[in-house]
């Protein structure tokens, strides 16, 4: 028997782990040092996020799974994670406002799955919840400060959007392992944040004069472990060490 | 032999420091959940709960209170991780706000969470004519500050 909720915490880790890592190619190229620190600690939470997902599903499994085991001896194809969040980094404005869409995201989601039936998802949402407040707060100020900078920050950022906005649609549709899960209560649907999601997104695009049009048509297939070739790229890079020197430590 | 008490374990904790800011304990910063013992396994079992999650100083203060403990020839214990509740800034004792402000950190203030630009006071002259300058500091629990008056730059810990 497939074990969805395993597959369900998986998903919920690889997010956080994937953009955690992204985010982390900034670490010494942010453009100034504060907003450098800025996402490396954002990535740090993210990061933590992820751990707690992969300690709960390891434990759960038991039989010598490990959180390490999850993260670094994985297949592309056995991660879950969004597309978006693989997409390489093309400039700051496409890393912030891909964050500020993504944390919106969460942030909802965290705020929903206070009510599943599973104790340790509550309690892992309710955690993270209270870091996830804080990217969608920095992240938004800064698209706002982008859309409304200069020529060549706004241009950017409506930029990003074009890039970002095909790939928002897989947020909100379940894959199969989850919809038995929104039954029991374990998970909750997705689709039923998407109309607050869309609301605070335009509001904040607003204030920064950037046009919000969704797309009725969406990327999607990184749920069910369909990815583009840039997730085996991270993987490579996160992955080499301990494929090539099992289990090191340092 | 003395008998141990929670009590006693916990006055042996509240000599571990936060690795990141020394003048804190544990005990200040209400890390430490719960102290029980075990009366099949014959052993204490410690329940911590984590600051922020991706904090890199939670693996180095489990390993703290392991060798604190086993330094006060306590080799009967086991600590559990407790995510829930989650940890918040309301659980930190006033002496210890005290203690920080006196190493130049200004204590969170703000009861309702989520509002880091509402004026930090300067810990260095005491004046609220400050400005903030970034809200993701040195670690992930400070955000940093400028005063005003006297000019100078300081970290605030954030209302969590
Ligand atoms: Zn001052």
């Amino acid at each position: 028997m497939q074990d969805h909720f395993h597959t369900y915490l998986l998903h919920l880790a690889d997010n956080a782990l994937v953009l955690g890592h992204r985010n982390s190619e900034w670490c010494g190229h942010g453009p100034i040092l504060e907003q450098d620190i800025a996402l490396t600690n954002i990535s740090l939470d993210l990061i933590g996020q992820a751990r707690y997902f992969y300690q709960y599903a390891a434990q759960r499994k038991g039989a010598g799974v490990t959180e390490d085991s999850l993260a670094y001896l994985r297949n592309g194809n056995e991660f879950f994670n969004f597309l978006l969040l693989e997409l390489p980094d093309d400039d700051w404005g496409f890393t912030i406002l891909r964050q500020y869409v993504f944390s919106q995201f969460q942030h909802l989601l965290y705020q929903q799955l206070q009510n599943s039936t599973d104790q340790q998802v509550v309690a892992i949402a309710a955690k993270a919840l209270k870091e996830t407040a804080y990217h969608v707060r920095w992240s938004r100020e800064w698209v706002i400060r982008l859309g409304n900078g200069t020529e060549e920050s706004h241009n950017r950022i409506l930029r990003s959007w074009e890039k970002i906005k095909d790939y928002t649609g897989e947020f909100f549709i379940p894959a199969p392992y989850e919809t038995e899960l929104i039954n029991s209560g374990m998970a909750i649907d997705p689709g039923c944040i998407r109309e607050q999601w869309v609301m605070e997104v335009s509001s904040v695009f607003e204030g920064a004069t950037i046009p919000f049009h969704g797309s009725a048509w969406t990327q999607s297939g990184g749920k069910q472990g369909m990815h583009t070739e840039h997730l085996g790229y991270i993987l490579a890079e996160m992955q080499f060490m301990q494929r090539a020197y099992p289990g090191l430590e340092w | 032999m003395e008998i141990l008490t929670e009590n006693k374990i916990l006055s042996i904790l509240a000599s571990v420091t936060d690795p990141e800011i020394p003048v804190l304990t544990i005990t200040d910063l209400g890390i430490v959940r719960d102290i029980k013992f075990d009366e099949i396994e014959e052993c204490w079992e410690i329940s911590i709960t984590p600051t922020y999650s991706g904090c890199p100083a939670m693996d180095m203060i489990s390993t703290q209170i392991r060798m604190t403990l086993f330094s006060n020839g306590i080799s009967n214990f086991r600590i559990k991780q407790q995510l829930s509740p989650a940890w918040t800034t309301d659980w930190m004792s006033d002496s210890g706000k005290e203690k920080l402000k006196k190493y130049g950190i200004a204590p969170p203030n703000n009861p309702d969470f989520g509002i880091p630009d509402s004026p930090a006071a300067c810990p260095n002259c005491g004046s609220s004519n400050t400005s903030l300058l970034s809200e993701f500091g040195s670690t992930a629990c400070k955000s940093l500050y400028k005063c005003e008056d006297c000019l100078e730059p300081f970290d605030y810990f954030k209302c969590h």
